[in-house]
């Protein structure tokens, strides 16, 4: 086992990445998603 | 979890098992190389985030064609939903190489042909999304980027032939390139670069959901406004 720490290093950085750039993805779509429900809500009561 | 449709949900499933299969064989069933040691086994998500990457600016290109010929906002939605995922992975092969490299090479960083055409398709479609980001009116700003999006694909085979057209420290390719692979090292590697494959698919169809839905915002929006 050599150079184990820049292996470690290098997944981690990417499980970080993506786990960052689904987390971004999920809270944009349900604040999206519920923009757009107030926002129906609104037009079908006026 | 109201919001999110079987289908996504069954996809995200798929993904998860797929990377953790990929995960597995890089970790503990492909042998270790035996010069390079563990370090070698950055290699098996090194190459299919380049891969996934080389894959988004493609489709970026297409989808932009696609769109100056049409004038459909899909077109445009699409290219810019695919460029941010590639932006993602051609970051990643940018820090997972240079990792890769300390041990190998001595040094994180050299001007290196592969190297430095990859930091330049990395800054072309940074500028892409800065276009699209700061152009004061969305049309022209959707066009441009669309233009910027065809010529910026050309780095792509550039990036890819550079270690064949130049003399350059990066290893030589494992596909059609001479690169002797073990057939476990190969199984491993292509079992990723399908992982990482539809870990795009998942990826993109999720970000191009989210632009329909701000698209359908802004349109709800300005009905109500007039």
């Amino acid at each position: 086992m050599q150079n184990l720490n820049f292996l470690f290093a290098a997944y981690s950085l990417i499980w970080f990445a993506l786990f960052l750039f689904l987390l971004r993805l999920g809270r944009k779509l349900t604040s999206l998603e519920r923009a757009l429900q107030r926002l129906e809500e609104k037009q079908a009561g006026s | 979890m109201k919001s999110i449709k079987p289908l996504y949900l069954a996809l995200a499933v798929l993904t998860f098992l797929l990377i953790e299969g990929a995960l597995y064989m890089a970790l503990l069933q492909a042998p270790t190389e035996r010069t390079m040691g563990d370090v070698q086994r950055i290699f098996y998500f090194h190459v299919p985030s380049a891969w996934v990457s080389f894959l988004a600016f493609f489709i970026v290109c297409i989808a932009s064609i696609a769109f100056l010929r049409t004038g459909k906002a899909q077109w445009d939605r699409l290219a810019a939903s695919s460029a941010e995922i590639g932006i993602l992975f051609i970051t990643l092969v940018l820090l997972t190489g240079p990792l890769w490299a300390k041990p190998v090479w001595n040094v994180y960083w050299t001007w290196d042909a592969r190297l430095t055409t990859s930091l330049i398709l990395w800054l072309i479609y940074i500028a892409y999304m800065m276009v699209r980001r700061y152009t004061s009116d969305p049309e022209r700003g959707a066009k441009f980027a669309a233009v910027f999006g065809i010529i910026g694909f050309l780095d792509v085979p550039i990036v890819y032939m550079s270690i064949r057209w130049w003399r350059t420290l990066h290893p030589a390719p494992v596909i059609r390139g001479g690169g002797g692979l073990a057939p476990e090292m190969k199984q491993a590697l292509f079992f990723s670069l399908f992982a990482f494959t539809v870990l795009y698919i998942t990826l993109l169809l999720l970000s191009f959901r989210i632009s329909t839905l701000q698209q359908k915002l802004q349109a709800l929006k300005h009905s109500s406004r007039g």
